[in-house]
Order: structure tokens, then sequence, then C-alpha cells
């Protein structure tokens, strides 16, 4: 194992891609464990959609690096969502599921009409480790630090809002300003890692995480530090099982992540006996 | 002394109109006061003013700068992952919303108002796990964390079967009592209100129909 593992580090690639992945997965745990607890679970879905939307627009237009792109459109979008979600007139699950639709067809529709089908749309949905360039690395570390610190900063005040919004208003929290920044932040960790995870899944390692973590922990604090342990593990082991049997990097972290909630659950179902 | 001062009042919610109408009144200073009405009667919607929550309301109200609540227990979400120290320990956040810890005064003070509410030694469970009578117990010591002075409940006893409803009944009363911090309430339940209340006010639509002691209160306003 140690001989493989130390040629996988041999590729400059896979250095990138760990670097990006440990420092998304934490990040997107951590963002995970409010957005699952204030019900807001399919916005990563949402968001990726529009990602993907965006890519595609971006690529078709010649833009050299899409990313520059995408991530003031998502951040946006992010925002959107979340105000149409607090309008009662149309709810945040159907605001969720009519933009990541629309944003879908519209990046298929223009994929149709330019590239067709090919390999790098393949890898938009998928997922692709090779994606990874040098400015990816730089980008991810700086997001990262930044999601971290604000949520050290502002950790009293998330879990007031999480865990009762009247009451944290009531004590002068402004409760909008919070949830817009977690808001940003999931557009942010989003963006930066749907190219490695895919458009398809990278929602899972926001969600997974945090309700892996619920199935055993009782406390707000032991949530997050485990949802982050968790999700750090499901990466690291992900990325090994992927390069050994060649299998598409996000989707086996998936699985990994979905037996993790699996064992979980089975150790939650024998305590309570 | 009144600690609330409340001067013709009116609210409209943008698709209610006249939510309230001409509200006047007063909360003396370690009183037990209860508001009883129907539902839409504009209970819920009169105490968020006083909190702050609503705003764009006119007319004047003079209030302390620090009140507890406990907002109606369906808004907090069931299975959420928080032990009761953490939930207590979050009602101090309005002593120093600036700062990014807890500090160790609001810790003490936690654990203090967790003793006296017979909550201590239960301080690791998990807010999710405990009895609704337990719950209300819990949300009652941090809306304590968050004032010395008086306390807004939304209708505290709603879902509580009748033993378990007179407790916190007679938990309010001895904090009133013992510790003269004023209740001000929002209740369904006019039995225990007027058993317990020193000043009952009853709305209907928006209106203020009954503000006097519970001993002449008849249930529909003596207008």
């Amino acid at each position: 194992m140690i001989q493989t593992v130390t040629e996988m580090m041999s590729h400059t690639f896979i250095q990138r891609a760990i670097i990006v992945g440990v420092l998304i997965s934490l990040c997107a745990s951590l963002l995970g464990v409010s957005l699952v607890l204030k019900r807001y679970s399919m916005i990563g879905d949402g968001l990726s959609h529009v990602g993907f939307g965006v890519l595609t627009v971006a690529t078709a237009f010649g833009a050299t690096s899409p990313l520059y792109i995408s991530i003031p459109c998502v951040t946006i979008s992010a925002i959107i969502l979340l105000k149409i979600g607090s309008n009662s007139k149309i709810k945040s699950d159907s605001a969720i599921a009519l933009i990541s639709s629309s944003a879908l067809a519209i990046g298929v529709a223009v994929t149709s009409l330019t590239t067709g089908m090919n390999t790098d749309i393949c890898n938009f949905m998928f997922g692709s480790i090779l994606a990874m360039s040098k400015s990816d690395v730089i980008l991810s570390v700086i997001v990262s630090l930044f999601v971290a610190i604000l949520f050290i900063i502002y950790y009293r005040k998330l879990f007031a809002i999480t865990f009762d919004e009247e009451f944290a208003k009531a004590s002068g929290l402004k409760a909008k300003r919070y949830t817009n920044i977690i808001a940003v932040l999931t557009a942010l960790i989003i963006v930066v890692g749907m190219r490695m995870m895919g458009v398809m899944l990278i929602s899972s390692i926001i969600i997974f995480p945090a309700l892996t973590s619920m199935r055993i922990f009782k406390s707000f604090k032991k949530v997050i530090v485990s949802s982050a342990i968790i999700s750090v593990i499901s990466f690291l082991t992900g990325i090994y099982l992927s390069y050994i049997y060649n299998i598409s990097t996000g989707a086996m972290i998936v699985i990994v992540n979905l037996v993790l909630f699996i064992i979980f659950s089975i150790i939650e179902k024998i305590i309570h006996e | 002394m009144d600690l609330i001062q409340i001067k013709d009042l009116n609210y409209s919610y943008p698709t209610k109109k006249n939510t309230l109408k001409h509200i006047n009144l007063k909360v003396k200073k370690s009183s037990f006061t209860c508001i009883v009405g129907e539902n839409g009667s504009g209970k819920s919607t009169l105490l968020k003013c006083i909190l702050g929550l609503n705003n764009g309301y006119s007319g004047e109200i003079i209030k302390p700068t620090k009140i507890g609540y406990l907002p109606q227990k369906s808004k907090i979400q069931t299975n959420f992952p928080a032990t009761i120290e953490e939930v207590v320990l979050s009602g101090t956040i309005s002593n120093n919303i600036k700062s990014i810890f807890y500090k160790k005064e609001d810790k003490e003070n936690a654990m203090h108002i967790m003793n006296k509410m017979g909550i201590a030694d239960i301080k690791n469970k998990c807010f999710a796990d405990l009895s609704g009578g337990q719950q209300q117990r819990v949300l009652i010591a941090r809306a304590l964390c968050a004032t010395k002075e008086i306390i807004v409940l939304d209708e505290p006893t709603n879902g509580l079967d009748p033993i378990i409803a007179n407790q916190i009944y007679e938990l309010l009363n001895k904090l009133k009592k013992k510790e003269n911090i004023t209740i001000l309430m929002v209740s369904h339940d006019i039995e225990r209100a007027l058993k317990y209340a020193d000043k009952v006010i009853e709305l209907i639509d928006g209106e203020i129909v009954y503000d006097g002691n519970p001993e002449n209160f008849k249930l529909g306003g003596d207008k």
C-alpha cells in the first residue's frame, strides 16, 4: 500500500487533486452541517447545475478560464435561491428544482449547438481528477482558508441561527446576513470542487458527512468535528481506491461516503437497542 | 415601575392590514402578564413588535434592551444535534455579540442558571431527546441567560400535558417571586393564565378588549 501511495504521489496531477480535495472536502462538510440542518440540502445540487450551465456557455464562447465567470454567476444564483426561498410563494425546494433544471437545460442546449457531448462535457458531469490546474490549486487554497476562518469567527452565531432563527433575531443577530454568507461560501466551494467531483456528484460531499455524523453524535460541536474528519477520510480513501481500480474519483468518493453512512446508521441502531 | 410601555401601536403585514390597531399597554416590573385571544387575533404579532422582530410599525414601544425570548415550539427543529449546554449558552450571545468565543463569565452564568433550573446534571444530553416539558425548561434557561429583567414567552405550554403545563407555570411564578423576573406570555390556556397572572390582556382582531386583573376577566371582553 505504501508503495502505491508513493507512486500516486509522484504524479503532479494527484498531488494537486489531493490538496484541492482535502481542502474542499473539509469546507464542504463544515458548511454542510448548517445546510442540512437549515433544510437547504439540495442547494448544492442546484448550484452545481447552475455551474454546469455557466461553464458550457463560457466554453462555447471560448473563455480561457471559465472558473472566473462561473464563480460570480453561481454566487449570484446562490443569493437569488435563498431570496426566492424566503418568499412564501415559491418554497425553497421548488425554487432549487426550477433553477437547477433550467440551468442544466441551457447547458445541454448550448452543448448540442456547439461541440456536442464530448469528453469535456462528460468531465463536467462526472468530474475529472486531471482537471486540476495550478490556478485551481491556488484558488481552492484561498477559498478554503476564507471559509474556514469565517466559520470559526461565526461559529457561535451560526449555531444560534441554525438552532433557532427567531431567538437569534431577538438577540440582535442579523440572521439574513449569515444565511447569505453561507450561500456565498457554498457557491465558492461548489464551483471550485465540481470540476473534480463532477456536477452530478458535488452536492454529496456537502450533505453526506453531516448526515453520517448526525447518526451517532448529538452535540453540535461533535457533529462538526466528526463531519470534517469523515469528509477528509472519505476523500482520501476514495481517491486511493479510484487510483487502484481505475474508477471515476468523484463516484468513488461518494461510494465511500455512502458506506460510512451505512456503517454509522448500523452503529446508531445498535446503540439504541 | 413600568418595564414596557406601548403607545398607540399599529401594525400591518403586507398581506394582512391592521393586524394590530391602537394598542396601548403597560407591563409592570416583576409582574406576570398574560395575553390571551383567538388564533389570528394578533397576540404573536404584538410579541414580535415588542421583541423588535417586526419592523415598520407606527406608535411607540419603550422596552428594556435585553429581553429573554421563548419562541413558539414548532419553530425549533426536531432532531437537531445540540446539547443542553450548547442551547443554554447560546442565550448569552446578545451580551457580547461581537466576540468570537463565549466569555468565561457567560459560561459561569449559564452554569449557574442550569443549576437553578435543575438541568445542570443533564447538560451533556441531546436537546432533541428530552421530553416536551424539559425542553421548555431548557429554553427558559436560555432566555434567562439573555436577561435579568424580563422574559417573553409565546405559548410555552402548547402541546404539553396538564401536569407538565402546571409545572411550567409554577416555575415561571417562582422566577417572578424569587428572582423578580417580569413574565410576559401569550397563551391559549385561559384557565391557567387566570390562575397565575396578575394581569390579563385580551386581544380580538388586533384590538385590546380587556386589560385588567384576572378576577374580573370574562371571555370576549367587557365591550
